[in-house]
């Protein structure tokens, strides 16, 4: 029962990036690293190729032997898992070459703030191969006491500790929600294995099968545990009523932490909910899915509403990410009626709503640096001063209202496809009228950026001495803003990755 | 036995959570939440104790016995080490909070939502 190479190999990607974490912030200490800050930022970015290279040697294994178990059954590698860390990588990628200029004003520290990233990028890599309810919740605080730290860590703003505040006690109260919920769960079965290796014993879904029950989700204990559940994960998805935190942290901690939060953070959390939902609570999928399409609807609907009300660009996409929470929510509900087709849509879903957020946070980044604040107000202009990122924040509002020939449209048709086949057109529709409301508040900072003049005089007086954008935060912008348009036009690739990903779920 | 061991981690939940909705000090929150986990724990251990030898039950189990009956035991043990690491960052932020003002005050943490 020892834990074998074998073992270490599966779990290289998170090893691989967790030693990386380490060595990034032990590096710092090196005087060559000291003098020049940009060597800790090129070995953060650089040394991500070892994670990466770790997954693709296991793609190729689990495509060759199909899903492959470790630790005892603690642990599974398919290619959901694996889909779901090249995602987590490449947003961690990203927001460091995006954040190297904004890491500045952390000086000395910017390398410890990588660090963390990286911590919880490990974590949630392992959150994504979590096969019972024990490494589930272990995986998922790693991921994020990491990020509470990160969202406080420009200490000298008081905004940015009240987010960390902020997120913390809810994360806290949310885990405690989940946890309950899993108690209820393995009472009820007696085992905490979400999915296991044949002969491995039997799992949740299995276990439940046997005692039967007539009640709603097969037994009172099990309801409470699905409710609970919903309650724990939901504050992670941040979908209505567990979205308070959202719009808060988005706004007061550093750009950053609320670009690695929508992305990576929440591509992770749909995954879990996924393989939980899908696996251990498979016999009771009519009932969930039922609860999702309801949440789905609320959530999009009131995003979108109170997004039309927003003068911050942060809090604007704060509110753009609730929305986004309830369309991906769509896709779970349709995964709730069986097939590939649901789960491959939430995947791609996640994949083009990274690319369209990191370009949005990053050129909203850029543009707060150069404008001088942070309001759409003082955005009017920006167009013309500052071309590039108004062009790339342009294209990534675009994509996430869906508009062809983006990203954003054809996820969105692709979750709505899932939708209709799911039996579910009401759902397609509440989700068609959505993202014509949300159009209004999209393109209205889109026309502020480039219809409107800019204020006679400066808003700030040293917005022009700010010093530049960094090659390295262009090469961000340019790589997300070109992936927006290019998954619009060839979605082929991302949607194979994706249905593959989707098909590993359901064995 | 199950039951009232079941009726103390539901009554510990609900005072937890009473006192995370009700007080308005950081830190009296946090001592909340510890209730909140703890009350899980109890019910994770009643649990391992009384319900998981049912899984034995089922074909192929018999060989993990001990597994299934300890899992319940290890993820109480994983929530208290997780809820020490979580209770220390937020009293670091607590410090860094009263550093800056004078108040640790969840209701006077209202700068954003405006």
């Amino acid at each position: 029962m020892g834990i074998t190479g074998r073992d270490i190999f599966l779990i290289a990607p998170e090893l691989a990036l967790a030693a990386l974490a380490a060595a990034v912030v032990l590096l710092d200490l090196a005087p060559a690293f000291r003098r020049n800050e940009r060597l800790g930022q090129a070995a953060a970015i650089g040394g991500l190729i070892v994670p990466v290279a770790f997954g693709a040697a296991l793609w190729v294994d689990v495509h060759a032997n199909g899903a492959q178990y470790g630790f005892n059954g603690a642990l599974v590698v398919d290619k959901f898992a694996l889909y779901v860390k090249f995602l987590v990588a490449a947003a961690a990628g990203l927001t460091l070459l995006a954040s190297g200029g904004y890491a500045r004003r952390f000086r000395p520290y910017q390398a410890e703030f990588a660090g963390l990233l990286l911590f919880s990028a490990s974590g949630l890599m392992l959150l994504a191969a979590a096969a019972d309810l024990i490494t589930i919740y272990v995986a998922l605080e790693l991921a994020t006491l990491p990020v509470v730290a990160m969202a406080a860590f420009a200490k000298t703003r008081a905004e940015s500790l009240e987010a960390g505040v902020k997120y913390l006690l809810l994360s806290a109260a949310s885990s405690a929600f989940l946890l309950y919920g899993f108690a209820f769960l393995y009472g009820a079965s007696g085992t905490m294995q979400v999915v296991a290796p044949e002969g491995g014993g039997p799992t949740i879904a299995q276990a439940l099968a046997q005692s039967g029950g007539g009640a709603p989700f097969g037994g009172f204990a099990v309801m409470a545990a699905a409710i609970l559940a919903v309650a724990g994960f939901g504050f992670k998805l941040s979908i209505v009523p567990f979205h308070m935190w959202t719009p808060d942290v988005y706004e007061g901690a550093p750009t950053p932490v609320g670009a690695f939060l929508a992305t990576a953070s929440k591509a992770a959390a749909f995954a879990v909910v996924l393989r939980v939902f899908m696996e251990a609570f498979g016999g009771a999928s009519a009932d969930w899915g039922g609860l999702f399409a309801a949440l789905a609807a609320v959530t999009m609907t009131l995003g979108n509403l109170v997004a039309i009300a927003q003068r911050n660009v942060k809090r604007l996409l704060g509110y753009s990410a609730v929305a986004h929470a309830g369309y991906l929510l769509i896709g779970v509900a349709a995964a709730s009626q069986g097939g590939a087709l649901g789960a491959s849509s939430v995947l791609f879903y996640l994949g083009a709503y990274a690319a369209m957020t990191l370009a949005a946070f990053f050129a909203a980044m850029t543009l707060a640096e150069r404008v001088g604040g942070e309001r759409i107000e003082d955005l009017a202009g920006a167009g013309r001063r500052f071309p590039f990122p108004a062009l790339v924040l342009a294209v990534a509002l675009i994509g996430l209202t869906g508009i062809p020939p983006t990203a954003g449209f054809m996820g969105k048709l692709f979750l709505f496809n899932a939708a209709v086949n799911a039996g579910l057109v009401w759902l397609a529709v509440v989700g068609a009228v959505n993202s014509a409301v949300s159009a209004y508040y999209y393109v209205g900072v889109i026309r502020t950026m480039h219809l409107r003049d800019a204020p006679d005089v400066p808003p700030s007086p040293d917005a022009d001495a700010a010093p530049r954008t960094p090659l390295a935060a262009k090469t961000a912008l340019g790589v997300t803003a070109l992936a927006v348009v290019a998954l619009g036009f060839w979605p082929g690739g991302l949607l194979a990755a994706a249905r593959a990903a989707a098909e590993s779920l359901l064995r | 036995m199950l039951e009232r061991l079941l009726i103390v981690s539901a009554v510990l939940f609900c005072i937890g959570l009473y006192g995370v909705l009700s007080r308005r000090h950081v830190i009296a929150i946090l001592m909340s939440l510890e209730i909140m986990f703890n009350a899980v724990n109890v019910a994770l251990v009643a649990f391992s104790r009384y319900a998981a030898p049912a899984a034995l039950r089922f074909p192929g189990a018999a060989e993990d016995a001990e597994r299934f009956a300890l899992a319940g035991q290890t993820l109480a043990l994983f929530v208290i080490v997780v809820a020490a690491a979580e209770v220390a960052l937020g009293l670091a932020l607590v410090i860094a909070i009263a550093r800056r003002r004078d108040s640790i005050n969840i209701s006077d943490l209202n700068l954003l939502r405006r």
